[in-house]
């Protein structure tokens, strides 16, 4: 029996709030395990799970990759530059290819929301979201709560403020509705431009105020800023939004409280969402964040396909 | 030619105040009697007689908006499959757009689309010209050789015209043989790469979002422009309650020729029919949008503000559906489930009268084109829609008769059928199958 109910993870919302501490729980071994000179676990030997890359991705690919090796599975990197996809071959297809080489898990990375439900209509495999369009990203979700729980032992009632280009944000996607559900007051801190249509629908809050929201914060989640998507429409300048937006040393030094932590999914801009001096402050986690990415992938791959075999 | 005579019918006519049981005798394309039910003594052994007791007979349907992909697309549908998918949803008439490959943009092209039609249409087909050479929106058609050749109307559907001098001079222009323009209203900067509605569901889906903006400040800015040039006016495909505003408000001045429709898949739903199996025959342009925009619609329709329903009917091959929902073609099919539609959410629950549906199907478009009426009298045309009220049908693949299986009532199970077709006083539906 598999320990998750859902036979695959497209949105945060297919796992239970149990299931989501589970995991948690989970990755602590994981990490241990992340700790030691031999990383090598033999939970998944026989296992073939593939990373359909259909985007560029290094971190999440990476991480994931990583967890598979360890795991002891085998796994095969398929990318959208080396891939079948530039030739013109549908996702249905490429997705039916997979399937007829009985694959056991894909992990899917796409810049088209909705893509990884269209694999799960075409192939047998478990199917895990490994971020769609602006949608969701479902995997980044469970080792920011992760980091957060561990760095500040809970996650009901702590207030969390995710900073930055929300709308085109599938990380948010999934963080926010998770947090909210898991009892944390979320807030989306951006200008209006970056703001959701309807914050409520991913239980959120929006202000337009940094500074004024800052002192709230146990958990500062922020967003990459796309160069592209600051050229003068959405907001004036990187500049100026930096100066509204950014974290830097006179705002964590002043308003940001003792206790919070600050995260970031990464990649990160220096100097526009974040400084490098708060990169620096022993409150960033960012580094954290990446060394429990590995351990979260680990335990859920490992509960959504351990017990497989016996069914 | 042989004579029809369709017995029994309950005859539903509001141009000539007909709501009664009655026989109807076709003969020479034309309606040769409407007498009182088993009254019609000019019966001989080739008429052929239809029971048509249980159902209701009403002036032939007409359907203002069609996409019927030839020439260029016929993978996605031709004009016979077209006008077989029309005459299978129940309508007589229909209008094509001109948004083909090569584009309906020269007398020539509109010659042989109208040609093709009467060679192998089974319905009547009115064309439409393009109103900028090739859809580009940068400089007129020739609209005066169109319109000789035998064009209804002129749009550049499938986009909206940006630049509001060209549609002022085109607007200007037409007004030399006092044409009709269809006006798709769509404001691109505004749309801004939006694939549904700027709405919860943009945020539910994690797509991109297009504002009601976007069309209600089209539908304004060519209020003004008919205002100004005194053109005739419609406005296709009408999907947000800001809009209906706009269009309530110029048809209570009363000052211009503005008329407008909606589709079936913007009346009955919404935004809320997508989740997240990301159905992509639920995206089309204009996207559905919220309730409340649904409710305007509806309300708009009943109280003339709106004056007729048209499917918008655009449809699709296969591969240019299934696939990632951002990636995939805009549109759904119509003309097959339109009436069926209509009279399950809106004559059946009591929420629209027979009368009204005749009005808002088949003489305000005729009205519109500026068309010959049809009516139940004797010697009008003969183009005649028999409905069996109860019939119920679910649309599946396999139901619909044209190339296009897109249809976003794809699975839902209908009660009430278009039976029997009559164009011209010949027979091109009978018992709901094709002839």
């Amino acid at each position: 029996m598999s320990m998750i109910t859902s036979r695959h993870l497209l949105n945060i919302e297919d796992f239970t709030n149990d299931e989501i501490y589970a995991v948690l729980e989970n990755a602590k071994t994981f990490k241990e395990v992340n700790e030691r000179p031999i990383k090598k676990l033999p939970t998944l030997r026989g296992r073939t799970i593939v990373n359909l890359f259909l985007e560029p991705s290094t971190r999440t690919r990476g991480s994931f990759e990583l967890a598979q090796k360890r795991l002891s599975a085998d796994s095969l990197n398929f990318s959208a530059s080396a891939s079948a996809t530039t030739k013109g071959e549908s996702l249905i297809d490429t997705a039916q290819t997979f399937d007829a080489m009985k694959v056991d898990m894909v992990i899917v990375r796409h810049k088209y929301a909705g893509t990884p439900y269209i694999l799960t209509q075409n192939m047998d495999a478990h199917i895990v979201n490994g971020g769609d369009g602006i949608n969701e990203h479902p995997t980044q979700t469970l080792l920011d709560l992760f980091t957060i729980q561990e760095k500040l032992g809970r996650i009901e009632g702590l207030t969390v403020g995710i900073v930055g280009d929300i709308v085109h944000s599938r990380v948010a996607g999934s963080l926010a509705p998770a947090l909210k559900r898991l009892g944390a007051r979320v807030i989306f801190v951006a200008p209006p431009a970056y703001q959701p249509v309807v914050p409520e629908a991913l239980g959120a809050e929006a202000s337009y105020d940094f500074d004024a929201i800052l002192p709230e914060l146990d958990v500062v989640c922020l967003l990459r800023i796309q160069g592209e998507r600051a050229q003068g429409l959405s907001v004036p300048s990187i500049r100026e939004y930096a100066s509204l937006y950014g974290l830097n040393a006179a705002r964590a030094n002043t308003l940001m409280r003792k206790d919070a932590i600050v995260l970031h999914p990464g990649p990160m801009n220096r100097g526009v969402e974040i400084t490098p001096d708060v990169i620096a402050d022993p409150r960033t986690y960012v580094l954290d964040q990446v060394n429990a990415g590995v351990a979260v992938r680990m335990a859920v791959m490992y509960m959504m396909l351990g017990g497989d075999a016996d069914e | 030619m042989s004579k029809i005579l369709l017995k029994g019918a309950r005859v539903v006519d509001p141009a000539v105040k007909l709501d009664k049981i009655a026989d109807v005798l076709v003969q020479r394309g034309r309606i040769a009697c409407v007498c009182p039910a088993g009254d019609c003594a000019d019966v001989c052994a080739d008429t052929t007689v239809i029971d048509c007791s249980g159902k209701i007979l009403v002036p032939g349907l007409v359907d203002l908006h069609v996409h019927l992909r030839e020439p260029g697309f016929e993978y996605r549908e031709d004009i016979a499959s077209g006008t077989h998918a029309a005459a299978h949803g129940g309508f007589t008439a229909i209008g094509a757009m001109a948004n083909t490959n090569p584009v309906i943009d020269t007398g020539a092209t509109v010659k042989f689309a109208l040609d093709k039609a009467a060679e192998v249409g089974c319905v009547r087909v009115y064309q439409y010209g393009a109103l900028t050479k090739g859809l580009a929106g940068t400089q007129l058609a020739e609209m005066a050789d169109m319109h000789r050749s035998g064009a209804v109307a002129f749009s550049d559907d499938g986009m909206g015209i940006q630049n509001p001098q060209l549609m002022r001079r085109a607007m200007e222009y037409v007004h030399i043989f006092d044409g009709l323009i269809i006006a798709h209203c769509e404001d691109e900067d505004l749309v801004d790469g939006g694939v549904v509605h700027e709405g919860l569901v943009a945020t539910r889906l994690g797509v991109a979002g297009q504002a009601s903006l976007s069309e209600a400040l089209a539908v304004h800015r060519d209020i003004e422009l008919a205002r100004l040039t005194g053109t005739r006016l419609h406005i296709a495909h009408v999907s947000a309650a800001a809009s209906i505003d706009a269009i309530r408000a110029a048809k209570a001045a009363g000052d211009i020729r503005l008329t407008a429709e909606v589709t079936p898949h913007h009346l009955f739903m919404n935004e809320d029919d997508l989740d997240l199996t990301y159905n992509t025959n639920l995206k089309m342009n204009p996207p559905l949008r919220s309730e409340t925009d649904r409710a305007a619609l509806l309300e708009a329709l009943l109280d003339g503000t709106i004056d007729t329903i048209a499917t918008d009917h655009a449809p699709h091959a296969p591969q240019e559906k299934e696939l990632e929902f951002e990636l995939a073609n805009f549109g759904t099919t119509g003309l097959e489930t339109a009436l069926s539609a209509v009279i399950t959410h809106l004559v059946l629950p009591g929420i629209m009268d027979w009368a009204t549906l005749v009005d808002r199907m088949s003489h305000r478009p005729r009205a519109i084109l500026g068309i010959e009426p049809v009516t139940i009298a004797k010697g009008s045309t003969a183009d005649i829609t028999i409905v069996d009220p109860e019939a119920e049908i679910v649309v599946t693949k396999d139901w619909l008769v044209g190339k296009g299986k897109n249809s976003a009532f794809l699975g839902k199970t209908l009660t009430g059928v278009a039976s029997e077709v009559i164009v011209d006083g010949t027979l091109v539906l009978r018992g709901g199958e094709i002839i």
